[in-house]
Parts: C-alpha cells; sequence; structure tokens
C-alpha cells in the first residue's frame, strides 16, 4: 500500500497494517505519540486495531517535552 | 497590505495560548507586538530566576504567577491589547470552556505528556480549530533542524527531536525561534480566514 506518513509518501509491502505495526516496522519506540488517520484522532487503546490502507493520510506526533 | 490594515484585521482576532513558558510568553509578546486584538492566556507556575535564560519574564516578576507577569510584559508594549489570563493547569474540561472562542490556539506546553493531552483534547473538542504545536528546541545552534510542517489543522513548528535534559538545556535563541515561529504561522492562519 502507498500512504503519506507524516507529509512523506511511503510504500509497504502490506495491504493494510495497524498502528502498531506501523511503529514496529518504523521502529517508532516512542512513548508519548498523537496519531490520526485522515483526520481523526487514533487513541492509544486502539494502536492495536486501527487500520491504515492504501491511500491514507497518516499523522504520527512523537511528543518531546521543552516548551 | 499596509500595516494599519494589517492591525485593522488582526484586532479582531482572539488568540489563545495554553502555557506561559518559553514557548507561551516569547509568542504572546510577537503577537502582542502585532496587534491581535486578544490573547487567552493559560499557565499554573510562577516566574523563577531560572526561567530567564528563555522567557519572556524581567528579574522584577521573579516570584509571580506567570500569567500575571505575561499580561504586565503585553500591557507594556500595547496597553489595548485585551488579555484574558487563567491562572490553572489545565484539563480538557478547561481547555474547552477558556478556548473555545478564540480564531487560533496556541500549543505551548512543557511535558511531553502535558503537550500530548492539549493536542488531543483540542482534536477531540475543537476539530477545525487550527492549532499550532512547537515540539523540538532544545539547546543551541542547528538552525537546519528546525522545520514547519502542517497537517490538517495542525502546525507543527520546531525540530519534533531534541527533548530537554540537563545537558540539552532549553535557550531563548533556540526557543525563541520556535516561538516566533509559531507566531508566523498564527498570523498566515488568521490572514486566511
Amino acid at each position: 500500500m502507498k500512504i503519506i506518513l507524516n507529509n512523506t509518501a511511503e510504500e509497504f509491502l502490506q495491504e493494510t497494517l495497524t498502528i502498531n505495526e506501523l511503529l514496529n516496522l518504523k521502529k517508532y519506540s516512542f512513548r508519548m505519540l498523537v496519531v490520526r488517520i485522515n483526520g481523526a484522532l487514533v487513541k492509544k487503546e486502539e494502536y492495536k486495531t486501527a487500520a491504515v490502507r492504501d491511500g491514507d493520510d497518516v499523522m504520527i506526533l512523537h511528543l518531546v517535552s521543552g516548551g | 497590505m499596509t500595516s494599519e490594515e494589517l492591525r485593522e484585521r488582526l484586532k479582531a482576532k482572539t488568540v489563545g495560548i495554553a502555557g506561559c513558558g518559553g514557548l507561551g510568553s516569547n509568542c504572546a509578546v510577537a503577537l502582542a507586538r502585532i496587534g491581535i486584538g486578544t490573547l487567552v492566556i493559560a499557565d499554573h507556575d510562577t516566574v523563577s530566576g531560572s526561567n530567564l535564560d528563555r522567557q519572556y519574564y524581567f528579574l522584577s516578576q521573579v516570584g509571580e504567577p506567570k500569567v500575571s507577569a505575561l499580561k504586565d510584559v503585553i500591557h507594556r508594549i500595547d496597553p489595548a491589547i485585551r488579555v484574558i489570563s487563567y491562572k490553572a493547569r489545565l484539563d480538557p474540561e478547561q481547555i474547552f470552556l477558556y478556548f473555545r472562542d478564540c480564531d487560533v490556539l496556541v500549543e505551548a506546553f512543557d511535558l511531553a505528556d502535558q503537550k500530548k493531552m492539549l493536542i488531543e483534547a483540542a482534536l477531540s473538542l475543537f476539530p477545525e480549530k487550527p492549532l499550532v504545536v512547537g515540539l523540538g528546541m532544545a539547546g543551541w545552534g542547528k538552525n537546519e533542524s528546525i522545520r514547519f510542517r502542517k497537517s490538517g489543522n495542525i502546525y507543527i513548528c520546531g525540530d519534533e527531536i531534541s527533548e530537554i535534559s540537563d545537558q540539552l538545556p532549553p535557550l531563548a535563541p533556540r526557543v525563541g525561534i520556535v516561538a516566533n515561529m509559531q507566531a508566523n504561522t498564527v498570523v498566515e492562519i488568521l490572514m486566511q480566514t
């Protein structure tokens, strides 16, 4: 599938991935995240079930302290 | 557009700033200088001496609540600016009550879990409201890593990677760049609507 991930076009062999699977694939080991799929907020409890599909626009914000 | 025309437009606008630390105080000052009509500011904290290396406060203000000190700073720049201030630790209910009438909301919290709470609350409570996030501004130098991107109604300013620590403190130059980038983003958003 082809998706937009954090404003960048990316391609994956899989047809669909859960958020957790995507985080593992990208080696995102961050603790604090804000995730959106096509503008819809995905809560942490949903990371293991929420599915990313071809054409989706995904935002994974890694929150770091500072401000 | 002339300066006067710009000021006329911005005078009618309301901007919310959640957090009055390094990002919030500097962003508020930039927005005050260009004449945003109403600023809604919130922070639970007081000014301490160790804040002065990056936060827009003065030595004489140490010990004062940040929202009062920032209101004074803003009014020293322009007494016509309306400042609505809340000395409080924000929870989602307060975020809704305090910021619902803002045209744009600036995210200027410090701790990562608080930033997450605010962003998720804003996305749930006001899904259409522009949200300008400050993320990653620790240390010094590395100008080239400070960037800007937009994701729907979320605008992200910062390097998105540098976390503050003892070895990598937040300092005025870099914090100021991100805070002013947030203010610059606010103006861009307001001038589009």
